[in-house]
């Protein structure tokens, strides 16, 4: 009894990684998260009985892991992955959100959905097949997305009999493509999530590779980094004024702190307005502290009683972003409407909504090779574009490389609230290639 | 390896680490706020169960000084425990909170509802629900429900949109993308709300633990009469059971969720503070709803099912 109370006491104390996985039914991406929960002892007895019964009943002779991750009849009906699923487990050193994402063509605004929160990505390959067009794309959308930390996962090694030299072409394919993306870091595992191997387990089949395995990786992989060098953004949601007898004067504005950290005696400047004054203190949720950071949810007083309602967003005085209504993006589109030049639309940007209109959309860019099509005149379900944005309002925008929860936006559909696109702020791609690209097409107002 | 890109982790993470804890709990305000920021009137669904417990306790932290801008409403099936309305009303008492009840019984005496033969009642909140729902015109509607719990609560968005017949429709649910919830809904739609999504019974129970919630009494070790039905322990009560093949009991037991006295049931159990519950949880190999709901074993798609009608 002790024992598991005391490994509560190191439980209680863990981080949380976000992570995302891609990859096709084919990679082996399903019996990859099953091998994760399962080997992680993340899978309890009724829901592996659950499976079993499901798999009988389909005529499977062994358990199939993928049913632990499909929930929907359809899905199970059809063996596919048709949407986004959230799993949950936890070793005593982290707990892990996992957002499983199908890896088919049709499915792309699944994968940036997935990788819209994740720190971390999951790329599955075939062994067998290396790199392939697919591979390609899911690369693509993780440095589209900004995902800090990618992950190779080379799977299948048991049917190409282990060999390093396999593994070490794949991998290094695969780490100078998404190098020249600007994926900041790569790691290549090789794996077989059927038998096993460097998934949760060392694989006494590769004594060639010395690395961590998939879950090693994932519980040391670095969750949080120096605050005080970024961009400080707080979006204030939502203003807490009681006007009771026992805080007759309280006015604190409440919201998440979306990027860097605030200081008590800060200087800090509100946008759009542009009016400044200090935070006079810092409510962390029942206490009061002297600096608070990302994503930490508090709400902050000021010494001056100035207009800020929610939607405004209050920056360092040294340090806030430009204000323009003119906004160049990156989108993926995520409806099965399209979106088309002069469509009039809603634009929500933090905790600010706003009319606007799409002025122009420059250019299609297909994932598998980065190629461009200019005008396309509109935009379709999972393509992903740029665009250039008027809105009726200045919005305080940072570029998405600087700041994914302030460079990020939706574009909303006026008349029923349908999401209709994922936009982010500036340029597409931090890498070399993506700059090779943009030479060729300045010209067409492209800034790659 | 000269193809992988070596990088030494450190064991410890910089100053600026949140605790898991710290993360749930700072999203779920977040949520809780974006709610009050944009809808005009959201209520809380609350059943004196552990999860809406946590629910209002990070809606009071949420708007702490000032009250919470939200009122409460509960589907009473007639079939809960009394320690658990009793522990509902005090709760509501004192923190000054207007609360609603759509009660199933009285959709029953008026025949607008017709009893099940199992004699299950859980199910049969859908329909007061939806009628509340529509009756005070709420527009957000916030709900315990958590993705780990079930496969199909696995596919639910935090902010889940219904139809005026409160439909979900899993083939039509939006993207959500980064922190932006989109809330956007046509007159007589509304939106279920989720703020405990990404938690986990564990992080529930240490969270409460953590931040001293109190709970109601049969969350904890206790004797009770009971009865053996499907593999679960039953309360004895008049909602129809024990039935004259089953044979009543006193064991020592408590409750991991706290739904319908007809479908709940109880494991046996000497846990009687929350450390001893937290270890048998950690220990325990069944999850909770396997292990202790009848609701969700009718059928392999028994909560998608119930779902798109308009269940939470």
């Amino acid at each position: 009894m002790t024992s598991t109370t005391e490994q509560f006491a190191d439980v209680a104390a863990t981080t949380l990684l976000r992570f995302a996985t891609a990859g096709s039914v084919d990679d082996g991406k399903s019996t990859l998260v099953g091998r994760l929960l399962h080997d992680s002892k993340s899978v309890l007895t009724d829901q592996l009985e659950a499976v079993e019964a499901a798999s009988l009943k389909r005529g499977q002779e062994a358990p199939d892991l993928a049913l632990l991750t499909d929930g929907l009849r359809a899905e199970r009906e059809q063996g596919i992955t048709i949407d986004v699923a959230y799993r949950y487990f936890a070793t005593p050193r982290r707990r892990f959100i996992l957002a499983d994402t199908p890896g088919h063509v049709q499915y792309t605004r699944n994968m940036v959905t997935g990788a819209s929160t994740a720190e971390l990505a999951v790329v599955l390959v075939d062994a067998r097949n290396g790199v392939v067009e697919q591979t390609r794309r899911h690369a693509a959308v993780a440095a589209l997305l900004r995902v800090p930390h990618v992950v190779l996962a080379v799977n299948k090694m048991d049917l190409v009999d282990y060999a390093e030299p396999v593994f070490a072409a794949i991998a290094e394919e695969f780490t100078q493509y998404a190098s020249e993306l600007g994926v900041p870091e790569i790691t290549a595992i090789p794996i077989s999530a059927l038998a096993g191997d460097n998934v949760v387990e060392p694989s006494s089949n590769m004594d060639w590779y010395g690395g961590p395995t998939v879950l090693e990786h994932l519980e040391t992989v670095p969750v949080s980094h120096d605050l005080t060098a970024c961009h400080a953004r707080f979006p204030v949601q939502y203003v807490i004024r009681p006007q009771t007898a026992e805080h007759p004067d309280y006015r604190g504005y409440a919201g998440q702190i979306a990027a860097g950290a605030f200081r008590v005696g800060e200087q800090i400047t509100v946008l759009p307005s542009g009016r400044t004054s200090t935070i006079t203190g810092i409510d962390a949720l029942g206490e009061s502290v002297d600096i608070a950071w990302a994503p930490q949810s508090v709400t902050i007083r000021l010494a001056d009683d100035i207009d800020i309602s929610r939607g405004d967003l209050l920056a360092p005085s040294g340090d806030a972003p430009a204000t323009s209504q003119d906004v160049e993006a990156t989108v993926c589109h995520v409806a099965d409407r399209p979106l088309a030049v002069g469509q009039r639309v809603l634009l929500k940007h933090t905790t600010r909504t706003v009319k606007a209109i799409v002025k122009e959309i420059p250019s299609r860019l297909t994932l598998d090779d980065l190629s461009q099509h200019p005008e396309p005149g509109q935009l379709v379900a999972n393509d992903i574009g740029r665009v250039k944005v008027r809105t009726a309002e200045p919005l305080a925008l940072d570029a998405y490389k600087d700041s994914r929860r302030t460079g990020s936006f939706l574009l909303i559909d006026p008349a029923d609230g349908t999401t209709l696109a994922a936009g982010m702020a500036g340029e597409s791609f931090a890498g070399a290639k993506a700059a090779a690209v943009a030479e060729t097409t300045e010209d067409e107002g492209w800034d790659f | 390896m000269t193809t992988t890109v070596a990088h030494v982790h450190e064991e410890t993470d910089s100053p600026f680490a949140l605790s898991h804890l710290d993360s749930l709990e700072s999203e779920a305000v977040h949520i809780f706020r974006e709610v009050a920021g944009e809808f005009e009137r959201p209520v809380i669904l609350f059943s004196g169960g552990k999860d809406s417990i946590v629910m209002l306790h990070l809606a009071l932290k949420a708007f702490a000084p000032a009250p919470v801008p939200f009122t409460l409403l509960h589907v009473d099936t007639g079939h809960n425990f009394p320690e658990v309305l009793d522990y509902r009303d005090r709760v509501v008492a004192q923190h000054g909170l207007r609360l609603h009840v759509a009660s199933v019984q009285e959709y029953i005496d008026a025949g607008k509802l017709r009893e099940r033969p199992d004699g299950t009642r859980n199910p049969l909140q859908t329909v007061p629900l939806t009628e509340a729902i529509q009756q005070h015109r709420f527009d957000a509607v916030f709900g315990g429900g958590r993705r780990d719990e079930e496969k199909a609560r696995a596919k639910e968005r935090v902010f889940s949109l219904r139809d005026e017949f409160s439909q979900w429709d899993p083939r039509r649910q939006r993207p959500e993308l980064w922190q932006l919830y989109n809330g956007r809904h046509a007159p007589g739609e509304h939106v279920r709300v989720f703020p405990l999504s990404n938690w986990t019974e564990l992080d529930v129970w240490q969270y409460i633990q953590r931040e001293k919630i109190e709970l109601p009494e049969i969350y904890f070790a206790h004797e009770r009469e009971v009865f053996a039905r499907s593999g679960m322990w039953l309360t004895a009560g008049e909602w129809g059971g024990p039935k004259e093949s089953e044979t009543v009991e006193t064991r020592l037991i408590r409750y991991r969720t706290v739904g319908d006295m007809s479908c709940t049931g109880a494991v046996d159990s000497d846990a009687t503070t929350l450390d001893a519950v937290i270890a048998e949880i950690a220990a325990s190999r069944l999850t909770e709803r396997g292990a202790t709901r009848a609701d969700d074993k009718m059928s392999e798609a028994a909560m998608e099912d119930r779902k798109r009608e308009g269940y939470f």
